[in-house]
C-alpha cells in the first residue's frame, strides 16, 4: 500500500511549535512515516533537540515509523560533527542529505534524501550498492525520468518517495538570505528567519510574488501539488508520498491525499479540498510535466 | 603534494581554446554541444569532430584538455552522458569533470585511465564529502564550491587525498552549484539535467512608460532599471526583488559582482591551491586571451618570487562590481 509521509520541517518553527505539530500528527494525522531533524540551518538545531526524543517517542507510540534527517549543507565543524553523530544511529533510521552523510555512514543501511540528487538508474544502483534502502527522488523531476528511476529502484529493493505537497526547494546557499534581508549576517543573524514560519515572500518589481527565502534555502512561492498525478506516480512503482509541512491544516491535507489514494474521495473533490486548504497559496506541478516549475497544468481527462 | 598552480581555462569554442593555448593556459576546460554540460548554451561548445582537432592543438603545445560531463543524467537518458564519455576518452581528453555519481561511476569502470575531477556541481564541501568521491570513484581533484574562506581551505587540503582547484576570476555562483533549480521553475529547463541556467532564449527587455527597463526571464521582472541606468542579464539569483521588510527592492541574493581572486593569489597559493580556474565559456576570444594572459604572467611572477602586477586584472574588470567572496571573509554569508 502507497505510504504516505511527512518530510523534516524546513522552517525555525518554535520548539513549542514543533510539539504541538507533532503531538497532533501523532493523534490525527493518516501518515505512516515522519522525517524529523534540521535539514536547512545548524544554528537552529539546538532550539529543538532537546524535545527530538519525546517527538520520536510520541510518534512511534502512535505508529509512525520516524526517520531523521541530517542536514543539506555541511561546511562548518559543528555541520560535520552534526553529521557524524547522526550517521551513527540505527533505530530511528537515518536519511541522508549530504555526501558527508555517505562517508560517515559507510555501508551500513540508511535511505536518499532529495537533496543528494539521485536523478538516474545509474546513480541509484550506485547508491543501492553503498546500503541504501530507500531514495527520494529530486522535486524537478518530470514524469517520465519518474518512471524509469522508481522502476529501477523498485527492482533493487528499493523504497521510492516524490514529494507531492509543499513549497518546493529550488537552492541552497552558504549565505543566510533571510540574515541579508535584514542587513545581518549569518553569524549574527538573530534568528530573524523565525518570523516566517512559511517563508519570507520575494515579489518582483512587478509585484508578482516569486520565491521564498528560509535562512540559506530559497524556495517555490507555490506549493507543490501532484495529487492528481498521484494514481500515475503509484502505477509508476512510487512507494512513498512526501507532504511537506507548511502553515496549513496538515492533519487535513494528510487526510486528503489519504482518502484520494485510497478511492474514498474523487480526484475532483480532493483536489478542491487541498485549494481551499492551501489558502493563499496558488499550487503548481510543473515540474512533474516537465514545464516551467510555477506552473499549474491540467491534468487530461481520464479516457 | 606540491602546488602546481595550474591554469584552468575556459574553452566555450574551438577557437577560444585555441586562444587559451595561445596565451599560456596550463589546462583548458570545455563541453560537447548537448545537456551533458553545465553551459549548454547556443553557439557554444565542440562537435567530436572539433574537439579531435583541439585535443591535437592543446597537447601539442603541452596543454592539458579537461572535458566537463557534470550535468545530472535524468534517468532514462544516461546513453547521451556514457556516449559523451566514450567519445572523451577515444579523443584523448586528459580528464573528465563530473558530478553524478553514476555517471562517475561508468567512467571509473569503462575508462579507468583517464582522470576523474568532481566538478562544483557535486558541491563537495567538506572533506568528508570529497573523501567520499575520492574513495568511491577514484577521483583525483576537488573544484571546490566558491563558498569557503582560504583557512577553511588550508584545513580541507589537510584532510583529503586529492588536488583542489578554485576559481579565481568570473562569475560569482552564490547558490550550492548542483542544487539550484530556479531557472527550471521561471523557464522549465533544468539546470542540473539540461545544463541551462537563466537562458538567453527566454529573456526580454521590456521599455515601460515612465522610460525604465524591465529585464524579464520568461515574463517574470527579475529587475528593473532607471532611464539612465545599464538594463542588466536577467539572472535570477542576480536579481533585484522586494520582501515585507525591504519595499524599495534589493538585491535578495547578490549584486551582480564578478569573482576576482588575483590579490588573494599568495595566499591560495600557500594554502596548497593545485588549480585556478578561470569562469566564462561564455565569453569572447579578447576577453579569454586577455585574462588568461594576465593570470600567466601573476602566476608566474608569484611561482618567481616575484611581485605580481595586477593592475591589468583589475582593468579587465573596469566598470564591473568585483568581490572577493566568501574567500576573504565569512562575514560574506
Amino acid at each position: 500500500m502507497t505510504k504516505l509521509t511527512l518530510g523534516p520541517i524546513a522552517y525555525h518553527w518554535s520548539a513549542e511549535a514543533r510539539s504541538d505539530f507533532y503531538a497532533r500528527i501523532a493523534d490525527e494525522a493518516p501518515v505512516d512515516e515522519v522525517y524529523l531533524g534540521e535539514v536547512i540551518c545548524s544554528k537552529r538545531a539546538p532550539f529543538h533537540e532537546a524535545e527530538l526524543p519525546a517527538t520520536i517517542e510520541r510518534l512511534e507510540r502512535a505508529g509512525k515509523r520516524v526517520i531523521l534527517s541530517t542536514l543539506a549543507e555541511v561546511m562548518l565543524k559543528r555541520e560535520r560533527k552534526a553529521t557524524e553523530d547522526l550517521a551513527e544511529i540505527d533505530a530511528p533510521e537515518i536519511e541522508i542529505n549530504n555526501a558527508a552523510g555517505l562517508f560517515a555512514r559507510g555501508r551500513r543501511p540508511h535511505r536518499i534524501g532529495p537533496f543528494m540528487n539521485a536523478y538516474n538508474e545509474a546513480t541509484i544502483g550506485w547508491m543501492a550498492a553503498q546500503g541504501a534502502t530507500h531514495v527520494c527522488l529530486p522535486s524537478e523531476m518530470p514524469a517520465p525520468a519518474i518512471a524509469v528511476a522508481a522502476r529501477a529502484a523498485r527492482e533493487l529493493g528499493l523504497g521510492v518517495e516524490v514529494q507531492v505537497f509543499g513549497r518546493v526547494s529550488l537552492a541552497v546557499s552558504a549565505r543566510c538570505y533571510h540574515a541579508r534581508a535584514h542587513g545581518r549576517t549569518k553569524d549574527n543573524c538573530q534568528f530573524v528567519c523565525e518570523e516566517d514560519p512559511d517563508g519570507m515572500p520575494l515579489r518582483s518589481r512587478d509585484e508578482q510574488p516569486i520565491l521564498r527565502v528560509n535562512g540559506i534555502q530559497t524556495q517555490s512561492e507555490s506549493y507543490l501539488d501532484l495529487l492528481p498525478e498521484t494514481p500515475q506516480l503509484v502505477a509508476d512503482s512510487v512507494t512513498h508520498l512526501r507532504l511537506m509541512p507548511q502553515r496549513v491544516d496538515m492533519v487535513a491535507v494528510a487526510q486528503v491525499f489519504r482518502d484520494a489514494v485510497d478511492g474514498r474521495l474523487s480526484m475532483g473533490e480532493a483536489d478542491a479540498r487541498l485549494a481551499a486548504l492551501s489558502g493563499d497559496a496558488r499550487l503548481s506541478n510543473g515540474f512533474y510535466h516537465g514545464a516551467a516549475g510555477y506552473r499549474r497544468i491540467a491534468m487530461a481527462a481520464p479516457s | 603534494m606540491m602546488s602546481l598552480a595550474e591554469l584552468i581555462c575556459p574553452a566555450g569554442t574551438p577557437a577560444a581554446l585555441r586562444v587559451a593555448v595561445d596565451a599560456g593556459a596550463d589546462a583548458v576546460y570545455c563541453g560537447f554541444q548537448d545537456a551533458t554540460n553545465a553551459r549548454n548554451f547556443p553557439g557554444l561548445n565542440f562537435t567530436p569532430d572539433e574537439l579531435a582537432a583541439s585535443v591535437v592543438y592543446a597537447h601539442a603545445h603541452g596543454t592539458k584538455v579537461l572535458l566537463a560531463l557534470n550535468t545530472y543524467p535524468p534517468a532514462g537518458k544516461l546513453d547521451l552522458w556514457r556516449h559523451a564519455a566514450d567519445t572523451g576518452a577515444r579523443l584523448g581528453v586528459d580528464a573528465f569533470i563530473v558530478a553524478d555519481m553514476g555517471v562517475a561511476d561508468y567512467i571509473a569502470h569503462t575508462h579507468p585511465q583517464v582522470r576523474l575531477h568532481l566538478s562544483v556541481q557535486a558541491a563537495a564541501s567538506s572533506p568528508e564529502a570529497i573523501r567520499y568521491y575520492c574513495e568511491s570513484f577514484g577521483v583525483k581533484r576537488v573544484v571546490l564550491p566558491r563558498i569557503l574562506t582560504i583557512p577553511e581551505i588550508r584545513q580541507i587540503r589537510k584532510e583529503i587525498p586529492c588536488e583542489i582547484e578554485t576559481f579565481i576570476f568570473g562569475n560569482h555562483g552564490l547558490m550550492v552549484e548542483g542544487r539550484c533549480s530556479l531557472t527550471n521553475y521561471l523557464t522549465g529547463q533544468s539546470t542540473n539535467m539540461d545544463g541551462v541556467c537563466s537562458p538567453a532564449s527566454d529573456v526580454e527587455y521590456v521599455r515601460d512608460a515612465d522610460g525604465s527597463m524591465s529585464s524579464q526571464l520568461a515574463g517574470f521582472t527579475i529587475d528593473r532599471f532607471g532611464p539612465d541606468e545599464k538594463a542588466g542579464y536577467p539572472t535570477i539569483c542576480k536579481g533585484r526583488y522586494t520582501a515585507p521588510h525591504r519595499p524599495e527592492g534589493y538585491y535578495a541574493f547578490e549584486e551582480p559582482v564578478s569573482l576576482n581572486l588575483s590579490r588573494l593569489l599568495p595566499e591560495l597559493i600557500e594554502a596548497g591551491v593545485h588549480a585556478f580556474k578561470i569562469e566564462g565559456r561564455q565569453r569572447s576570444k579578447s576577453y579569454v586571451r586577455g585574462v588568461v594572459r594576465a593570470f600567466r604572467a601573476a602566476v608566474d611572477d608569484i611561482k618567481a618570487g616575484r611581485k605580481a602586477n595586477i593592475a591589468d586584472l583589475l582593468a579587465l574588470t573596469e566598470g564591473q562590481k568585483q568581490t572577493q567572496g566568501a574567500f576573504e571573509t565569512k562575514k560574506w554569508r
